[in-house]
């Protein structure tokens, strides 16, 4: 029991922070990120680059990721998305553009750092136990502590900064915020940067637990869409507490049913469809976003 | 005739001429004979997003056509491999079952409107991957393999389909059955727009509200409308299991799910023949850039990420001049 516990805690921490960056896009640009999981991957691939394979200390490598990711985001909101939604087209074509970004951020990452599964060496040693009730190795505590730490310097950077309150009055009302002398342009560009960042870290932190190929982005991506919906789309607090019940499900479902495979993610996906025919707006969502 | 202008009986009448005469011409001159299975693929794939810009019609964006073509597939091929029946039978079977399932799903997530009904189209793309992998049935990851050729059908004596297991050359069998399979689904999907219903499906895009305010029956029709989708894509997914010979989980990804909303956009939601063109850009596209090696998928995405951002309402508006950015 205190195993599945923590090792709900340990998923949702994870996945909560995913689900950060997808929804803060999606809040301030009505944009779906299908690039999201390929922006994970990347984020891996770069800490993988400089700690694995150059010897940069951990700590900063993790950094590298978020820059490399953050200018990234920028970019890609700068000369793609801002102009595609100034453009007079439907909406949808937003989502065509990112589905056209995720195959191009995955031939990107074939291309340069090729489709092997690769790993780093354990950033600590030793497995934290208690009374062979409790088994979890330090480093997916430190993971795990680093993920509620950063999620708790978001939540701060939202509530307490000028940007932050810049990003929320976008979230509420484009227009408003607009008329109340917000720079549009220039916070939508740091809000896609910043969950692009979001995703780099997850990838920077998990690369040294599981490790990372380029296969993980589009099921990345179909996870964190999930949990988007389960809290209501673009809303913060939402996208923490689906991540942290989307990880406690999957800890108890791979628990109680490890020897039926993936049967756990088929449950998750049917309660999931069963929960949004009757609540379509998710857990804290408003009607129709 | 039919209140066609002679002009477009005109144009249907090359594009038949060039699907059944032009292309066998072509290929027996060049002697590219996999520019059949090419275009087979294309024709496939192109009954698929029929459907999906169908439910794009009525407002909704569609990213579980994966979904329903895998459907279509399992189900033919395990009506034609365990219980025995012709494959004929088994493909409007495959595409009721389909609407069936797609009825079922319909009638709780077609209230999600948006983003939120993409995301579970999605999802449920996943779904049925993950249950053709849990189900006894359906063989698990192995899948099914060694699903017969097509047999014949003869109706009092006369053959009316012959067998394509005693056929010499069943890539051009299948390249006819498949380019007729597509023509009837475009004439349906044409009807069906300058029809009654599409008129109510036009005044759904534009606003439900005010359409259901008016007297459209809007939780009927979009149900309707989702059912004959999916009915397109079972079709697509089954013929496709029949020419590949076998089915597996991951016939039907994620990946193409998001393929065939591509094809739709690609080719314009505003134009019947789109989700058509779309599809034959698409994939030919990707074909003809297999020379650049592992360039592909760059080429292929810069490409697309072009085309999206100068021509956001696809490739047909071009010819039509209907853009937006005029």
């Amino acid at each position: 029991m205190e195993q599945i516990l923590a090792n709900g805690v340990y998923l949702g921490s994870q996945y909560a922070m995913i689900a950060l960056g997808l929804t803060l896009i999606f809040a301030l640009m009505n944009v779906l990120n299908f690039a999201h999981g390929q922006m994970y991957v990347i984020g891996g691939f770069v800490t993988y680059t400089f700690y694995g394979q150059w010897g940069v200390p951990f700590v900063l490598a993790l950094v590298m990721s978020c820059v490399t990711l953050a200018i990234l985001g920028a970019l890609i909101e700068r000369y793609l998305f801002a102009p595609v939604i100034k453009g007079p087209a439907r909406e949808e074509s937003t989502m065509l553009l990112a589905a056209g970004i995720a195959f191009f951020l995955d031939a990107v990452i074939l291309l340069v750092f090729g489709e092997k599964q690769s790993g780093v060496p354990k950033i600590v040693d030793g497995v934290f136990n208690y009374d062979f009730r409790l088994i979890m190795p330090y480093d997916r505590i430190l993971i795990c502590v680093l993920a509620i730490l950063s999620i708790v310097a978001f939540i701060g950077l939202m509530q307490y900064t000028k940007t932050g309150r810049a990003l929320r009055a976008l979230a509420q009302d484009r227009t408003a915020a607009q008329l109340m002398g917000v720079n549009v342009d220039r916070y939508s560009m740091i809000g896609f940067a910043l969950g692009a960042m979001l995703a780099g870290l997850v990838g920077g932190l998990l690369v040294t637990i599981t490790g990372v190929n380029l296969g993980m982005g589009g099921a990345t991506s179909i996870k964190a869409f999930m949990m988007v919906m389960i809290g209501g789309a673009g809303v913060i607090s939402g996208a923490i507490w689906d991540g942290i019940i989307l990880g406690f499900m999957e800890a108890i479902g791979l628990a109680l049913l490890y020897q039926y495979g993936d049967i756990t993610y088929l449950l998750i996906f049917v309660s999931l469809m069963i929960f949004l025919a009757i609540r379509p707006q998710g857990l804290m969502g408003k009607p129709w976003g | 005739m039919f209140g066609f202008t002679s002009k477009q009986l005109a144009r249907v009448g090359i594009f038949l001429f060039m699907i059944f005469i032009g292309v066998p011409l072509i290929v027996g001159a060049t002697g590219r004979w996999d520019f059949y299975f090419t275009l087979t693929s294309v024709a496939l794939l192109a009954i698929a997003s029929a459907g999906v810009w169908l439910t794009f019609y009525i407002g909704r964006i569609n990213i579980g056509q994966g979904a329903f073509a895998l459907i279509g597939a399992y189900v033919s091929a395990i009506l034609v491999v365990k219980a025995g029946w012709s494959f004929w039978i088994s493909l409007p079977a495959a595409g009721l079952f389909a609407a069936v399932v797609a009825i079922l799903i319909g009638l709780p997530i077609l209230r999600l409107r948006g983003v939120y009904f993409a995301m579970i189209t999605l999802v449920l793309t996943q779904v049925v991957t993950l249950t053709a992998l849990a189900l006894p049935i359906t063989n698990g990851a192995r899948g099914i393999s060694n699903i017969p050729l097509p047999s014949g059908i003869s109706v009092f004596g006369i053959p009316i389909l012959p067998d394509f297991a005693a056929m010499e050359n069943t890539k051009l069998a299948f390249y006819y059955t498949a380019c007729i399979l597509m023509i009837i689904t475009y004439a349906a999907l044409y009807r069906l727009v300058n029809s009654r219903l599409g008129h109510l499906c036009r005044s759904m895009q534009q606003n439900e509200e005010l359409a259901s305010s008016i007297g459209v029956n809007i939780s009927y029709i979009r149900i309707v409308i989702f059912a004959i989708s999916s009915f397109f894509g079972g079709i697509g997914g089954a013929m496709f299991g029949s020419i590949a010979q076998s089915v597996y989980p991951s016939s039907f990804q994620v990946a193409d799910s998001v393929n065939f909303m591509l094809n739709c956009f690609l080719g314009g939601l505003g134009y019947v023949f789109g989700p058509m063109l779309g599809t034959l850009v698409l994939y030919f596209g990707w074909d003809l850039l297999f020379e650049f090696g592992k360039y592909q998928m760059l080429i292929y995405s810069t490409i697309l990420i072009v085309i999206i951002r100068f021509l956001p309402n696809g490739l047909l508006s071009i010819r039509f001049g209907k853009g937006g950015d005029k």
